[in-house]
């Protein structure tokens, strides 16, 4: 039970070429599947929709706005959320600690309900204590997964369980269904975009980023695309021993939250706790009770 | 920085509009004409928007929430207005209570006209707005 | 006279001077600041003379002391019944209770059949963690209540001034607390386990308020509940195991001893909250703000907790084991859900306390050395966060006049300080980098191999913790439109108490893997969570949590300054916006208490009930097996 950053003969240049390259590229990863999202969204609403690179204009041009603010603060809490992101993904892409991870993800996001919170804008915080109920819901399922793949591989650590030659889902397609069910929520998509609206001209505005204007803005999108980035990576892992297998399934998931996306109307929050909640408790907690009786 | 070209996001109010032009807005945003294509988006909120999208015309109930909404808006910013009665109050303008088009409130960079407006004009408008607002940009870094 | 001598009896000193310091505010801030150093250095002298040793006997052959004890056996059941006698003749099971517990005991005493011993104190490294937190965390709450009593009573003039006996009865609880710790015989453990409960009578009755005294009597009789548990279990050891010597006990066979251990147990979880006894804890809060921090952080529930630790080795690997451990998950998981459903302050502090004593229970009661290591941390974190949280929700209480957290909206800007230290506090309680939240990571670690109850137990009651700590969080980092309070100068002597908290709560974070190495790791062995690749990563992120307070300081260039988004309605008051007819209206925002689900009426019952029933199917498992 080894729970070090890195394994016994821990390389530190490995590790920090990993960081380097995932700072790197989860942003622009993170932006074309953006993109390619927004794409296949317009061609289920038979429509063409706009250029795969359409994200990054977004943000660029968003860093060349006025920078709106309503309160002194309310702007940094959100370079908090970003940064804690990035520092999220880069202990799971350096291979470090899934819980360590896992926890730095929930800070970010008691960040980015902090910074709506002094927003004292009502549309904002609606949207926070949405987005409080979203990590409720979510969070179980996610520390979880983490359970999971240790009972399987033997280790919390990214860089033991990509190195583990059992396939993941094959003992735990019960955790995969439910971490695809919350993925839903962490992707911020319908019918769980709760806090953060997808479109804006409906009750809660622009929830939790109703206040965020120009760089504000950018960073939230940035910091959104690192998040996406490393969920897909937590889906990944359950098919680590296959690499192949692993992209296209991830490229799969991804499609279907699309078509989950596009099909559904967004949930209330009672229905959108009881249904998470459900789904940790019978297809993550029963898959792995199943796991204990089996192994005698 | 040529982005706001690129990705100019819309914010549509509906100042004392008959609806028609709305309708044509919203039918700007469907599949036939598809708008974001050109990476424009209605966003409903002020603060995300770089272009301001007004139909209808200026009366003593809406005047104070369009100042309101223009100075929400981060800078750069153009103001589109859309139809003959935010252009000019059209047949409205001798009304008691109506001020007349939007120029009498905020500055109008585009004018579109029509009753109602088309969504091809529309969509022209906004592309002309685009260009104001990448001048707006050079202007300000200057 | 060495240090154990000394910490048993020194408090004494104060506690009795301090009862001749009525409404002499000067003398008691200087017996107690003296006193307090005195006992800060006394723990950390032992802590540092205890480096290197793992545990050792201290042996008192004459028969005066173990007199004493007797003695003082006596008084306190005397006191007992003293103080019901105001009680209605209805309620007479509570003196009833106290005469039967002590008539067993003390008649086994005089009558000469309780077992020869002499190794009355035993000292090892879970006494000197214990010490440290009861010195260093009880003592800046002590030097706090000065403070706090002299406003407390400048604001409450109903109340009769007997500060000074408040005072001392923090010290009296030093005294039990400490001879509890390193006390090796159970009847002496017994001895200081009643005058705690004792003391937290003197201090919830406080007021005399009839609410105080109601809830007074209500911990009373549920923790004569937990020493008629304590005082069967040492009947039974000097009866059938023929031993009252703890460490004998624990190392017999588990199977001769698990009785006694049980009945020991279940004293343990009801001095520590858990359900069915939660109530008590919950009525504790009408006390003055200085005993709930006394009573939650660092003595009374730590108490509890403390014995079932001790007693983890023979619950290791048994079915009683695993129930404590789920009876321990229970209350983590209905702790952390009642809290949600709570506004008032103390409240929300006393349901986490619940559950994270639950949490520290689990692990005692699963019992393998990663989880009792923990479970210490627990302890230590804990108690240091907990006691910060509460002395500063008694400073705002005494600044506002409310403990309603919905009052707390916007404290960071009305009464920056006192918010910035709430902050602290509530980030140690679950927040990344910080002590609990790497206990937490410890407990889940630990539990990941074993099966596949306690894992989920934890990670949903970690869920719940996280929605109302952060919900509470964010109303104190709101931005009001409201004037900032005049409060600093009211505060005197409670700063050296808040800010030393607060700055124990950092300071542990980084200082967490030397505790380890030095006391913990040699007890229970070596534990992944010292290593050195997860210390890194959390000075990393603690390193970063730099980052929130630099934005205090932070110059901003290109800012603009706009108002919130109303729908375009603003008008030039803050907070209103133009209503319907031209009228300007305020609007206003509450937060989430999900009474639906989550109220005291909804899971307090089947809590209890279900606790219960646990508790029955042990005993009579136990029964039935042996």
């Amino acid at each position: 039970m080894d729970i070090n950053v890195c394994n016994g003969e821990c390389n530190v240049m490995s590790v920090i070429i990993a960081v380097i390259i995932f700072l790197i590229l989860a942003p622009l990863v993170g932006g074309l599947i953006s993109g390619a999202d927004r794409i296949i969204t317009a061609r289920m609403q038979s429509r063409v929709g706009p250029p795969v690179l359409q994200p990054f204009y977004d943000v660029l041009k968003l860093f060349g706005k006025q920078n709106l603010v309503v309160n002194k603060y309310h702007g940094d809490y959100v370079l908090c959320f970003l940064i804690f992101t990035i520092l999220s993904g880069c202990i799971f892409f350096g291979g470090g600690n899934l819980l360590l991870a896992i926890f730095a993800l929930i800070v970010a996001n008691v960040f980015i309900v902090l910074a709506a919170y002094c927003s004292n804008s009502p549309y904002a915080l609606i949207g926070a204590d949405r987005e409080l109920l979203q990590m409720l819901s979510a969070e179980p399922m996610l520390l979880l997964t983490a359970v999971a793949l240790f009972q399987v591989t033997g280790s919390f650590n990214v860089s033991e369980i990509i190195k583990t030659n059992r396939m993941p889902f094959i003992y735990l397609p019960g955790v995969f269904i439910a971490l695809t069910y919350i993925l839903t929520i962490k992707l911020r998509k319908s019918p769980f975009d709760l806090s953060t609206s997808h479109h804006g001209h409906q009750e809660l505005v622009k929830g939790l980023t109703t206040e965020f204007a120009g760089p504000s803005l950018a960073y939230f999108e940035i910091a959104h695309w690192y998040e996406t980035v490393f969920m897909l990576g937590l889906v990944y892992l359950f098919f680590a021993n296959v690499p192949i297998l692993g992209v296209l399934v991830v490229i799969g998931v991804y499609f279907i939250e699309i078509l989950i996306d596009n099909v559904n109307a967004r949930f209330k929050w009672e229905l959108m706790l009881k249904s998470a909640w459900l789904a940790t408790l019978i297809l993550g907690v029963g898959n792995l009770f199943l796991l204990y009786i089996l192994s005698f | 920085m040529g982005f706001f070209k690129k990705s100019p996001w819309v914010l549509h109010y509906d100042g004392s509009s008959c609806n028609g032009c709305d309708i044509e807005v919203l039918a700007a945003l469907m599949p036939k004409y598809d708008i974001e294509r050109f990476g424009i988006i209605n966003t409903g909120n002020p603060k995300h928007a770089d272009v301001f999208l007004i139909t209808g015309s200026v009366n003593s109930q809406n005047i104070d929430v369009i100042k309101n909404l223009y100075e929400q808006m981060g800078e750069p910013k153009v103001v589109v207005a859309v139809g003959a009665c935010a252009c000019t109050g059209h047949f409205f303008a001798e009304c008691y209570n109506t001020l007349g088009g939007i120029d009498k409130v905020i500055p109008v960079d585009v004018y579109a006209p029509g009753c109602a407006a088309r969504p091809e004009v529309i969509i022209d408008a906004v592309v002309k707005g685009l260009a104001v607002l990448e001048e707006k940009k050079k202007n300000k870094q200057k | 006279m060495d240090w154990v001598t000394f910490l048993i009896l020194f408090p004494l000193i104060p506690a009795v001077l301090l009862l001749f310091t009525k409404k002499n505010y000067e003398a008691q801030k200087w017996i107690v600041l003296i006193s307090s150093i005195l006992i800060i250095i006394g723990s950390i002298g032992l802590a540092v003379e205890q480096i290197g040793h793992t545990g050792g006997f201290r042996y008192i052959s004459s028969h005066f002391t173990n007199n004493l004890v007797m003695l003082g056996d006596v008084i306190v059941a005397l006191v007992f019944l003293y103080i019901c006698r105001s009680l209605p003749l209805k309620k007479y099971w509570i003196p009833l209770m106290v005469v039967i517990q002590y008539g067993l005991v003390l008649y086994y005493d005089f009558a000469g059949k309780m077992p020869e011993m002499n190794r009355y104190i035993f000292l090892d490294n879970l006494a000197v963690i214990m010490a440290l937190v009861i010195g260093i965390v009880g003592c800046l709450i002590a030097v706090y209540t000065v403070g706090y009593m002299k406003k407390y009573h400048e604001h409450h003039h109903e109340i009769p001034d007997r500060s000074h006996l408040f005072i001392a009865t923090v010290f009296l609880f030093f005294f039990a607390m400490y001879g509890l710790v390193f006390s090796n015989s159970i009847t002496w453990i017994y001895f200081f386990w009643e005058i705690t409960t004792l003391c937290s009578f003197i201090m919830i009755s406080y007021s005399k308020t009839e609410e105080a005294m109601n809830n007074a009597f209500r911990a009373v009789w549920m923790l004569l509940i937990g020493g008629l548990a304590f005082a069967m279990g040492i009947i039974y050891a000097a009866n059938v195991c023929n031993t009252i010597d703890l460490q004998l006990l624990l190392a017999s066979k588990k199977s001769l001893v698990l009785v006694p251990i049980l009945f020991l147990c279940f004293a343990g979880m009801n001095k520590a909250a858990q359900y069915p006894f939660g109530g008590w804890l919950l009525g504790a809060m009408v006390a003055p703000t200085p005993s709930s921090a006394l009573l939650h952080s660092s003595t009374m529930v730590k108490a509890g907790v403390y014995l079932v630790l001790r007693c983890s080795p023979i619950l290791q690997d048994t079915d009683a084991g695993a129930i404590i451990a789920l009876i321990g998950g229970l209350s983590f998981l209905a702790g952390s859900a009642l809290a949600i459903s709570q506004r008032n302050a103390k409240k929300v502090l006393a349901y986490s306390t619940i559950a994270n004593l639950g949490l520290i229970i689990l692990c005692a009661g699963i019992g393998t050395p990663f989880t009792l290591s923990a479970a210490l941390l627990l302890i230590i974190f804990h108690a240091v966060a907990k006691a910060l949280m509460f002395i500063s929700v008694g400073s705002v209480d005494n600044a506002t006049g409310s403990q309603d957290i919905e009052d707390m909206y916007g404290l960071c800007y009305n009464m920056h300080r006192m918010g910035i230290i709430m902050i602290i506090g509530i980030s140690g309680m679950f927040l990344a980098p910080f002590g609990m939240l790497i206990s937490k990571m410890a407990v889940i670690q630990a539990l990941a191999l074993r099966n596949p109850i306690f894992p989920p137990i934890v990670i949903f009651g970690g869920s719940l913790m996280l929605f109302f700590w952060t919900k509470w969080m964010g109303y104190l980092i709101a931005i009001t439109d409201k004037k900032p309070v005049e409060y600093h100068k009211d505060i005197g002597i409670e700063w050296i108490g808040l800010w030393g908290l607060a700055g124990l709560t950092i300071i542990s974070v980084v200082f967490y893997p030397y505790i380890g190495k030095l006391w913990i790791v040699p007890m229970y062995g070596e534990c992944p969570l010292f290593s050195e690749g997860v210390q890194l990563t959390i000075l990393l992120m603690l390193v970063m949590m730099i980052l929130p307070p630099l934005t205090i300081v932070a110059r901003r260039r290109n800012v603009v300054f706009t108002k919130p988004y109303l729908a375009g309605v603003n008008v030039e008051e803050k907070g209103e916006y133009l209503g319907s007819l031209g009228a300007s209206r305020s609007w206003s925002f509450r937060n989430y208490y999900i009474e639906k689900y989550f109220s005291e009426k909804k899971l307090l019952n089947a809590t209890i009930l279900s606790s219960l029933i646990l508790w029955i199917l042990m005993f009579v498992m136990e029964n039935v097996m042996s």
